[in-house]
Order: C-alpha cells, then structure tokens, then sequence
C-alpha cells in the first residue's frame, strides 16, 4: 500500500500536471498504456470540473489524493467551491449547466466509463468530492478466464 | 499544442498536435477559428488528430464547437488519424454521427 496527497491551485495549467503525478504515483502497478489512459483521463476530467465549475471565475485549491491497495488505485479529487445543486442531473450525459461555452457535458460519463468505480458527493456551497478507482490487469484476469 | 493548416482541393485540413485539454483549448479554437475563417469557399474541413497524444472532454467541447461553426458556412467536418485513446473519448461521445472518422 501506498499513499500520497497533492493541493494545487485551481489554473488550468495544473491539469497536465495531476494527471501526470497521478500516472506516476500509478506506475509500480504495472498498468498497460490503455489503463493508463484512462486514469489520465478521468482525473484531467475531474480537475476540469474543480476549475471551471467549482471555482468558477475564482480560485482555490483543488485536493488530491491516492492510495494503492493491491491491483487497485483509489484517487479522491475534491474542492471547496460552489458545489453541485442537482448531483444525478449532473450525472446525465451531454447535460450541462454552461451549453454557451462549448462544453460536452460528456466529464462524468467518461469518469465513469472509464473507472472501475466512481462516486460523487456534493452539496450546492459545499464543494465537490469525487471517489473513483480503477483496478489493473482485469481485463486480463477476465481473458484468462 | 499547436494547430496548422493547409488547403487541398476544396479541402481544409487542420493538424491539431500536443495535448488538448482545458488550459489549450482557447489557442487551438482561435487558430483553428482563424484558418476556418479564411478557408471559407472550400466544402470540407478535415481534422487531423495524428499528434493529439492526449484529449479529454474539452476536446470533444471545442470539436462540437468548431462543427457548429462549419455548419453556419455549409461545409462539412470530418476526422482523420485519431490515436486509440482519442477515439475510445470520440466514439463514446458520439461524435462520429457529425463528424465522420476518414
């Protein structure tokens, strides 16, 4: 097992960087490229989501945190900012709240594609915490079945 | 990130490379806009995505928006060269019902 935290400032020019730390810290489980990807991109998602919805037009501090635990990554991504009204309404493919900004409302979806497991705790003025964790290898394990 | 573009033909093509994420979306939507905009009697745009090593959903965002600005000049948009992550994003996402892969 192996852990570690990060806070950084809401700038989109952090984007890169947490989904690299993140990649990094993945590295002694062994992942393919394709899982690897995957990671990167749910937590680029995730950090989206902190800078350009929770610390809208401000900035703050975006939380991350890993753990390893056996062939599992868990990562917790979470900020102080306004929060979620309507969390299963933000769930909703292709549903977003700016539609002026050329957004895709597709965050969430892939979030949850491409993890193994993903959850989200919000409350409107209260910030956001998204829990989401991706196991190595079992697309192998379910083959050599 | 960077965009480059050419004519062929009645072609526009556009070569987007680097990472395209929340912090380099805005360049590459205003080259991107630029070269659209001079191009403006061709009948097609083509988006090369060959150098896009990585692409989240702001790329999707910036692609549905630069379709939506095709659209209102009559031309159509299509994507070529994809690598595997950027099309597993391009294919869940739907996209290729607007902008067909070449």
């Amino acid at each position: 097992m192996n852990e570690m935290y990060l806070k950084f400032l809401s700038r989109s020019e952090n984007e890169i960087f947490a989904r690299n730390v993140v990649a990094a810290f993945a590295l002694p489980l062994n992942p393919t490229l394709d899982e690897l990807s995957d990671v990167k991109t749910a937590v680029s998602e995730a950090v989206t989501n902190c800078i350009v919805h929770g610390y809208r037009g401000s900035e703050g501090w975006i939380l991350l945190k890993c753990k390893t635990e056996g062939d599992f990554l868990h990562i917790e991504i979470s900020d102080d900012g306004r929060g979620i009204e309507d969390v299963e309404q933000a769930l909703t493919p292709f549903y977003t709240t700016l539609p002026d900004e050329e957004r895709s409302g597709m965050g969430f979806t892939i979030m949850q594609t491409f993890m193994t497991a993903f959850s989200v705790q919000s409350e409107a003025g209260k910030g956001t915490k998204v829990r989401m964790s991706k196991q190595f290898g079992a697309k192998a394990t379910e083959d050599a079945r | 990130m960077r965009t480059q573009s050419a004519r062929m033909g009645d072609s526009l093509y556009i070569y987007l490379t680097g990472e395209l994420d929340e912090c380099t979306v805005s360049r590459a939507r205003e080259e991107a806009d630029n070269a659209i905009d001079r191009s403006t009697g061709c009948s097609r745009a083509i988006f090369n995505l060959a150098g896009v090593r990585f692409m989240d959903s702001t790329g999707i965002g910036f692609l549905i928006g630069r379709y939506k600005k095709l659209q209102r000049y009559g031309m159509r948009m299509y994507l070529e060269n994809p690598n595997p992550d950027a099309d597993k994003i391009l294919s869940l996402s739907g996209v290729y019902s607007l902008m067909p892969k070449l």
